[in-house]
C-alpha cells in the first residue's frame, strides 16, 4: 500500500483493521491528527483527502492505496503556520488544543467547500450560499471544541474568509419584531 | 526562597512596581504554535519503542460478584501479549490520596468496572481480545435509579456540612410573599475531549506515566500509593492535556492499570479509554433534586432562603456534590437553610466536574430568584439588587472584594437590560417566541499550595518551572507573563516549563485555583531574584524598577545580563492559603444576560446572544480569561438545552455515553458571546490578587437561559435540560 501525505509518499504494511489515524498516529508518527472518539463523532481526526474532509477514524487507511493526504502536519509548521493556523493563534481559537487541528483541517476543507458553492443546512437555498456566521457555524458543526472556543474559532475563519470581524448585536428583546 | 502563606493582604512590590505592562494583556498562548500546527504533545503520543497496547475489560453487570475470569480465548489471538487480572494492586476504580478505591475486589461497584487487562500489538488485536475475555458473574440487583433510594440527611462525606442558621420554617410562614419549588439536574459527563489515557514504562524499580491528568502532583503520591512503590520511583509527566473538567483530577484506573502491565510484560504500554467506556470508567456529575425556598417581605428582602438537595454516590465514592455551595453567599437573609442529602447507588463514582455545587445550583437558586421576582412584581434585577448583601450572610465573614453590584451595572447596559421586563411569550419574530433573562454567576474562590522555581540566565532570559498543568487554562502563558512583569521581561524572553514532577509542586488545575496559585508561587520566586538584583544595585527592592532586559535604581540602568555576571540566577517561591483566607470570604462573581428565540411550532431553543460581566480579581490575561468564560458560558447554555445523561435504571448502564447522543454544544448551538471585567485586585485571595475563572462562566450561565425560555413562553421548566418535548405542550397558541 501507499499513501502520498503531505507531499511525501510512504509504503506500508497495515493490518486491515488500521483506520486512517490510526495509520498516521501509531504507524508514521504523524500525532497531529486527534483520536478524540475513534467513531466518527467529534472531527478531531480531521483530514484532506484528495482535497476533501474526512473523519479519518471512520475509514481504513486500505481504503486510501495512491491517496492524496494532507494533515496538520502538512498544512504549517511552528514558524511558518498557514493562515487559518495564524487566525486560530490570534483569534485564541483553542483552549485544551486536542480539537485543534482537526478545526483547522476542517476550516480550510469548509471554506473550500463554500467557494464551490456546496449549499449547507444554513443556505438559504441550494444554489445560495454566501458564507455567514450561521453557514461557518453549521458547516463546522461537526467538528467538537469540548473547551467551547467556537465563537472564537468563527472569527478565526471569519478572518481567513475575509469576513472581518463581527459586530456585536445590541438590540433589546422588547425591539425585536414586537 | 521567598515562602509567604496567605496571612495577611499582600501584593509583591515586584508586581505593584512592574513596568513591563504585559500583565493582564490580551497576548496570544505561548503554547499556540504548537497546538495549531499539531506539535503538541499528548498522553497518548509518542511513546517508548517497543510500546505495547492496552484495552481494559469491564464487568456485564452492575452488581453482583465475580465468580471467575476466562482468558483463555483471549489470549489465543495471535499478537496479544498478556491477559492480566491477578495482580493485587488492580483498582476497581479511580484513586486519589484521599480515597484509594478497592483493589482486587471481587464486589461489583458499577457496570463496566474495571477487572482484566488486555496487552497486545496493536488496538486492533487489543479490542478483539478483550471482547473474548469472559467475566463470569453472579449478578444481584442493584441500585440503579437515585430517585428510588432513601436518602441520608446527613452523610457525613464531602466538605460541606448542614448549615442551619435561624428557623426557616417560621420566617417562611412570616413571609409575605413565597417559593417553593423543587429543580432537577442530570447526570453530566465531564467529556474533555481528549481520552482519558496513559502510556507508561519502567526503567528497573522506576517508572514514569505520560499521563493527561489535572493535578500531577497529587497524582504522582497517589500513584506511588497504588502501585506499593517509593514516590520518588514515580515520575509524572503531562506537557499537555486534553481538557480535563474535573474528570482528570484523580488517578484514573487506567493509569495504574497501564503502570502495571507494563511491569508485567517487561514493555511500554499505553492505554486510551475508548468513548464509551469513559463514562463507566471516570466519574460523573450527579443528578441532583433541589428544593428552593424563598420567603421576602412585601419589598422583596429575603427573609428565609433555604436550598436543600439530593445527590448520589457509590459505595467506592467519598465526594459529595456541594450542591447549594455557591448560594451560601449569594443574598441576604436571615433564616438560612443548606443540605446536601446523599443517596447510595451502583453507578459509576461521581465527582467533580466544572465547577462542582455552582454549575447545578445555580439553577436551582438563579430560576428561583426569577419565579420569586415575578411573585413580587419586581425586575429581576432589582429584585437581586435589593438583596446583595453587605457581608457574607451565612458565615458573617467580609468579603475580600465583591463587585456584583458593578458587573449588574456594566452588564445591564452593555445588553440593553430594560426597567421593565416584556411580559411572557409577548414578544414574537416571525414564527419566533422571543425572550430574555438574566442570573447571577458566583463561583467560591480558592488557594491552595504552590511552589515554583525561576532562572534568569545569563543571555536575559527567564525560565519558570513548576509541575503545573495547562489544560487549555493559558498556564503557560500567564505564568510567562507573570514573570516578564516581574522581571521587565518581553513575553518572549521568558520560557516556562510545567507537566513534569521532577520540577517544583504546584498547584494542578481544578477547582479553578490554578493560575491564582501557580502564579503566585511565580510571583514570589522572582520577588526573590529581585532582592539579589537590589542588592547588587545598592538599593532596596522597592526602589528597583525593570524593564526590557534593564534593571534601574537610583538613577542607574544596567542591563541584566550584565549583573548576572554570567552565572543564572534562581529564585524560588512558596505560597498557599492562610490566616487572611479563614478571615474572609472570597469569590468570584459576576452576571449573564441572554435572549433566547423559541420556535412557536417545534419549541425548539435557539440562543441568539448572551455576555456576562465577571469579577475575577486581577485578569492574568484578558484573551484567555475571556476565552475561559465563554467556555463557561457555552456549557451553561448545553446543561440548559441538551446535556443528559440517562442512566438505564434496569442495567446501571447508561443509554448514551458518547457524543453521538450525549448532545455537548457545537458551534451551530453557540452565537456569538461577550464576556466583559469589572477588574479589581484582589489581595486578599493571593499574592497575584487574581480569583478563579475556569468555573465562573458557567455558573449561572444555564440558568439565564432557562429564564430567557420563561420569558420567551411563559413555560417554566424545572427539570433540565429544556428539551423541547418539555415545552410543547404549554407553548402558547400559534
Ligand atoms: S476521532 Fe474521528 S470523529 Fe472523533
Ligand atoms: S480546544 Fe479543547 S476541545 Fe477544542
Amino acid at each position: 500500500m501507499q499513501w502520498t501525505i503531505n507531499g511525501q509518499r510512504y509504503v506500508a504494511e497495515v493490518d486491515v483493521r488500521t483506520s486512517l489515524l490510526d495509520l498516521a498516529r501509531e504507524h508514521l508518527g504523524l500525532t497531529g491528527s486527534k483520536k478524540g472518539c475513534d467513531h466518527g463523532q467529534c472531527g478531531a481526526c480531521t483530514m484532506l483527502v484528495n482535497g476533501r474532509r474526512v473523519n479519518s477514524c471512520l475509514t481504513l487507511a486500505v481504503m486510501h492505496d495512491g491517496d492524496e493526504i494532507m494533515t496538520i502536519e502538512g498544512l504549517g509548521q511552528v514558524g511558518n503556520l498557514h493562515a487559518m493556523q495564524s487566525a486560530f493563534v490570534k483569534h485564541d481559537g483553542y483552549q485544551c488544543g486536542y480539537c485543534t487541528p482537526g478545526q483547522i483541517c476542517s476550516a480550510v476543507g469548509m471554506l473550500d467547500e463554500a467557494k464551490k458553492g456546496w449549499a449547507s443546512h444554513a443556505s438559504a437555498s441550494l444554489t445560495d450560499a454566501e458564507l455567514n456566521d450561521a453557514e461557518i457555524s453549521e458547516r463546522m458543526s461537526g467538528n467538537i471544541c469540548r473547551c467551547a472556543a467556537y465563537p472564537n474559532i468563527v472569527d478565526a475563519i471569519r478572518e481567513v474568509a475575509g469576513l472581518g470581524d463581527r459586530e456585536p448585536v445590541l438590540v433589546a428583546a422588547g425591539e425585536v419584531g414586537a | 526562597m521567598s515562602d509567604v502563606m496567605m496571612d495577611d493582604p499582600l501584593r509583591p512590590s515586584g508586581l505593584a512596581q512592574g513596568q513591563q505592562q504585559i500583565l493582564g494583556r490580551p497576548l496570544d498562548r505561548i503554547d499556540g504554535p504548537a497546538k495549531v500546527a499539531g506539535a503538541a504533545i499528548y498522553a497518548f503520543e509518542h511513546a517508548p519503542d517497543r510500546v505495547a497496547v492496552a484495552a481494559i475489560v469491564g464487568t456485564p453487570v452492575g452488581a453482583g460478584r465475580i465468580i471467575r475470569i476466562d482468558t483463555r480465548a483471549a489470549e489465543a489471538i495471535h499478537g496479544v501479549v498478556a491477559v492480566i487480572t491477578d495482580d493485587p494492586r488492580m483498582p476497581a476504580g479511580q484513586a486519589n490520596s484521599r480515597a484509594m478505591p478497592a483493589f482486587q475486589t471481587d464486589t461489583i461497584f458499577h457496570y463496566g468496572q474495571p477487572v482484566a487487562i488486555v496487552v497486545a500489538e496493536t488496538q486492533a488485536i487489543a479490542n478483539e481480545a478483550a471482547r473474548l475475555v469472559h467475566v463470569e458473574v453472579e449478578a444481584a440487583p442493584g441500585r440503579f435509579d437515585p430517585r428510588a433510594q432513601p436518602v441520608e440527611a446527613k452523610p457525613g462525606i464531602g466538605f460541606l456540612p448542614p448549615i442551619e442558621i435561624g428557623d426557616v420554617d417560621s420566617a417562611m410562614a412570616d413571609a409575605a410573599v413565597t417559593l417553593d419549588a423543587t429543580y432537577t439536574t442530570p447526570v453530566h459527563f465531564p467529556a474533555a475531549l481528549e481520552p482519558h489515557a496513559t502510556t507508561a514504562w519502567w526503567d528497573g524499580d522506576a517508572v514514569t506515566l505520560r499521563i493527561s491528568n489535572q493535578v500531577i502532583g497529587a497524582a504522582r503520591n497517589t500513584i506511588a500509593q497504588a502501585l506499593k512503590v517509593d514516590k520518588d520511583k514515580v515520575r509524572v509527566l503531562a506537557p499537555y492535556v486534553g481538557g480535563g473538567f474535573g474528570g482528570k483530577t484523580g488517578v484514573g484506573a487506567e493509569a495504574i492499570l497501564a503502570a502495571i502491565a507494563a511491569q508485567h510484560v517487561g514493555r511500554p504500554v499505553k492505554i486510551a479509554l475508548p468513548r464509551r467506556q469513559t463514562a463507566y470508567m471516570v466519574h460523573h456529575r450527579s443528578d441532583t433534586v433541589q428544593r428552593i425556598r424563598i420567603g421576602c417581605d412585601a419589598a422583596g428582602h429575603i427573609a428565609a432562603m433555604a436550598h436543600e438537595s439530593v445527590v448520589a454516590q457509590n459505595d467506592q465514592g467519598q465526594f459529595l456534590e456541594p450542591v447549594p455551595f455557591g448560594t451560601l453567599p449569594l443574598y441576604a437573609g436571615k433564616a438560612r437553610r443548606f443540605t446536601t442529602g446523599l443517596v447510595r447507588v451502583d453507578l459509576p463514582e461521581t465527582g467533580a466536574v466544572r465547577a462542582p455545587g455552582e454549575a447545578v445550583g445555580t439553577f436551582a437558586v438563579e430560576c428561583g430568584m426569577d419565579e420569586m421576582a415575578e411573585r413580587l412584581g419586581l425586575n429581576p434585577l432589582a429584585f437581586r439588587r435589593l438583596n446583595e448583601p453587605t457581608v457574607d450572610p451565612t458565615s458573617g465573614k467580609p468579603f475580600s472584594t465583591r463587585r456584583m453590584l458593578d458587573c449588574y451595572d456594566e452588564g445591564a447596559r452593555r445588553f440593553g437590560w430594560p426597567d421593565v421586563l416584556p411580559d411572557p411569550a409577548s414578544v414574537r419574530d416571525g414564527e419566533w417566541l422571543v425572550g430574555i433573562g438574566m442570573a447571577a454567576a458566583l463561583r467560591g474562590n480558592f488557594t491552595v499550595k504552590a511552589e515554583a522555581r525561576v532562572h534568569v540566565t545569563p543571555d536575559g532570559r527567564a525560565m519558570v518551572e513548576c509541575d503545573m498543568t495547562d489544560i487549555g487554562t493559558g498556564t503557560y502563558t500567564v505564568l510567562a507573563q507573570v514573570a516578564g512583569e516581574m522581571l521587565g521581561l518581553p513575553i518572549g524572553r521568558v520560557d516556562v516549563r510545567l507537566g513534569d514532577t521532577d520540577l517544583p509542586p504546584s498547584a494542578g488545575s481544578g477547582g479553578s485555583f490554578g493560575a491564582g496559585s501557580a502564579g503566585s508561587a511565580v510571583a514570589l520566586a522572582c520577588e526573590d531574584i529581585l532582592a539579589e538584583l537590589a542588592r547588587r544595585m545598592n538599593a532596596s527592592p522597592e526602589e528597583l524598577r525593570l524593564k526590557d532586559g534593564c534593571v534601574m535604581a537610583g538613577g542607574r540602568q544596567v542591563p541584566l545580563a550584565d549583573l548576572l555576571r554570567g552565572e543564572p540566577l534562581t529564585g524560588y517561591g512558596k505560597t498557599g492559603p492562610g490566616k487572611e483566607s479563614q478571615r474572609t470570604s472570597q469569590a468570584s462573581h459576576g452576571v449573564h444576560f441572554c435572549e433566547v428565540a423559541v420556535n412557536a411550532v417545534t419549541g425548539e431553543v435557539r440562543v441568539r446572544r448572551m455576555l456576562g460581566v465577571f469579577d475575577i480579581g486581577r485578569v492574568l490575561n484578558a484573551k484567555t480569561a475571556r476565552s475561559q468564560l465563554i467556555g463557561g458560558m457555552a456549557w451553561g447554555i448545553a446543561y440548559a438545552l441538551s446535556e443528559d445523561a440517562v442512566v438505564d435504571t434496569r442495567t446501571g448502564t447508561f443509554v448514551n455515553p458518547d457524543f453521538g447522543e450525549y448532545h455537548v454544544a457545537v458551534s451551530a448551538d453557540i452565537p456569538a458571546l461577550e464576556a466583559h471585567f469589572i477588574e479589581e485586585i484582589d489581595d486578599s485571595a493571593n499574592p497575584v490578587g487574581a480569583k478563579g475563572v475556569g468555573e465562573l462562566g458557567i455558573s449561572g450561565a444555564g440558568a439565564a437561559v432557562v429564564n430567557a425560555i420563561y420569558n420567551a413562553t411563559g413555560v417554566r421548566v424545572r427539570a433540565m435540560p429544556v428539551t423541547l418535548d418539555k415545552l410543547l405542550a404549554d407553548l402558547p397558541p400559534i
